[in-house]
């Protein structure tokens, strides 16, 4: 696969940076994805286990929360862990729903458009979204950006985690560690196009099965994801333990980081301007001369005199 | 009291007031430069005035508690002379001509006119929403736990709320360099009688008022008149 290399001309967007990143080299490089069949997952968490091991995560030992998740949730040390659903479908039998839950990588991450310093969140020609920990100031603004509920701020270094996609490995030309050890081909990865041809025939295989709504899952509302699933219920993407319907950067988060931003910063520049120009065209109101009253003097005189 | 004295002026702020003006002043000031820092990346510089990046974000908010503490003590302090009055209404009427600087074209008013009052009525709604929407967003002691909603309202809520004051601020220090005489009130304490007469009229004549009376009693003095100890006709 190209765009292996490590290059900064590799980043395409980068965090608080209103000017245009490098896009010269665009279509260079091509877009990967990770699919995640979770038709085909067994939960055996070998992937949870792999991404500890290759991110040198080790995440505290927690509690059981009445169901297979553990840990219970995502956290700085967790990046990624499968979420267990027994969904009784309308046939009164029950499905294991599990679905891998981590950073689905979109092509307009709301996180990197809430982050107040440079830098801090980039996203790189292949479509990976990553977190620059240098230039992290940990103000959590991405937590409020993301539409999936993805970065966790560390209570260490006070500074947001989430899953990388293992860029390290693919720029060295290796799938993730979660695809790697994956027993089943759940997780495949590969380039955007070939995983979602993939993804199409496996849709069809499952039709085929009597999984009429079986479906690719590659939200148009962030501009598609680099991280994409397969469900067997496709129009209930819900059930998937609360996989968004129709994930949108929040509209609050656009009106927060939107164009009202560098509209109110135009607007403090000119109201400034305008004092200024109020002082140049109509002056200061001087100090008046001082006049005091007549009584007053004299009282002051006499009171002087005692 | 000599003749010297006497034409020092009129206290129109006490020791305490001018005080905690400036700590709210200057924590204003630094909560203005951080804060636009993470408003928009053009801004993202002034976090080396405050030890970097991660700093300014460790700053910013205890900078804020402080100011609006202060700011709570002065709302207090100053709520009665702010209130609106009949008069004020009047007043705005003749904004164009207090503008151009013909003042004797507008009604006389108390000791606050009603821009000062507006001033004092904006900051009484954005300090307050400021401080509550960036608790919600405080990191690392608050934000957690905080639905991410909350979060998003509070950011965007403390974003608007932050450029209301800002332009207020910048409106309230701009009249303070075009009025002169009024900068000395909050340095020194003291305007020149011909000042209050003339921006003041009506808290002049309260002045002289009062001190007619003091007088005219049996000597004994109450001190100096300021800010949050109006006189009131027909007490001595």
């Amino acid at each position: 696969m190209r765009g292996d290399q490590i290059n900064l001309q590799n980043i395409v967007a980068r965090s608080a940076t209103t000017e245009p990143s490098p896009h010269v080299r665009e279509g260079g490089v091509e877009k990967v994805a990770k699919l995640i069949d979770v038709s085909r997952c067994i939960g055996c968490k070998a992937c949870q286990v792999a991404c500890s091991e290759w991110n040198d995560l080790r995440d505290e030992i927690g509690h059981c929360d009445g169901s297979y998740n553990n840990p219970a949730d995502l956290s700085p040390e967790t990046f990624q862990l499968m979420r267990f659903n027994e969904y009784v479908n309308e046939d009164g039998n029950l499905e294991w729903l599990i679905r891998k839950d981590n950073c689905m990588h979109c092509a307009e991450p709301g996180c990197l458009k809430a982050c107040p310093a440079p830098g801090a969140i980039v996203q790189y020609a292949n479509g990976i979204v990553d977190f620059n920990s240098e230039h992290c100031i940990g103000c959590g603004y991405c937590v409020s950006g993301c539409p999936f509920n993805i970065p966790r701020i560390s209570k260490k270094d006070q500074k947001a985690y989430k899953c990388t996609l293992c860029s390290d490995r693919v720029y060295h030309g290796l799938e993730p560690a979660c695809a790697k050890s994956c027993p089943t081909g759940a997780i495949m990865f590969g380039t955007k196009e070939d995983m979602t041809e993939h993804a199409l025939m496996r849709v069809g295989q499952l039709n085929d099965r009597g999984y009429a709504n079986a479906g690719l899952y590659d939200p148009p509302g962030v501009g598609g994801t680099h991280v994409m699933y397969v469900l067997q219920h496709a129009d209930k993407p819900e059930i998937y333990s609360n996989l968004p319907r129709d994930p949108q950067i929040s509209p609050l988060v656009d009106l927060w980081k939107g164009i009202t931003k560098p509209i109110m910063s135009a607007m403090i520049g000119l109201t400034a301007l305008a004092g200024f120009a109020h002082y140049v065209m109509k002056g200061p109101k001087e100090e008046p001369e001082e006049t005091p009253d007549e009584d007053i003097r004299r009282e002051a005189r006499k009171e002087d005199r005692l | 009291m000599t003749p010297s004295s006497t034409e020092k002026g009129i206290l129109r702020y006490s020791t305490f007031s001018r005080l905690n003006h400036w700590v709210i002043a200057i924590t204003f000031v630094c909560l203005v430069l951080s804060g636009l820092a993470f408003f928009h990346p053009f801004f993202f510089d002034l976090t080396a005035l405050f030890g970097g990046p991660t700093m300014t974000r460790i700053l910013h908010p205890f900078i804020g508690v402080v100011m609006a503490v202060c700011f709570l003590v002065m709302a207090i302090r100053f709520f009665k002379v702010n209130l609106f009055k009949r008069h004020d209404i009047e007043w705005m009427k003749h904004i164009g001509d207090v503008l151009s600087n013909r003042d004797e074209l507008a009604p006389p008013i108390g000791i606050n006119n009603p821009g000062q009052k507006l001033v004092y009525w904006l900051m009484v709604m954005s300090v307050p929403l400021l401080l509550i929407t960036g608790i919600v967003i405080w990191r690392p002691y608050f934000a957690d736990n905080f639905p991410r909603e909350w979060l998003r309202v509070s950011s965007l809520v403390h974003a608007y709320i932050a450029f209301v004051a800002i332009v207020t601020l910048i409106i309230h220090v701009y009249s303070a360099i075009w009025v002169k005489g009024s900068f000395r009130a909050m340095t020194q304490g003291r305007v020149s009688r011909a000042w209050a007469k003339h921006h003041h009229r009506l808290w002049y004549d309260e002045i002289v008022e009062q001190e007619r009376q003091e007088k005219a009693g049996n000597g004994s003095r109450t001190g100096a008149v300021n800010e949050h100890h109006m006189p009131t006709k027909g007490t001595s």
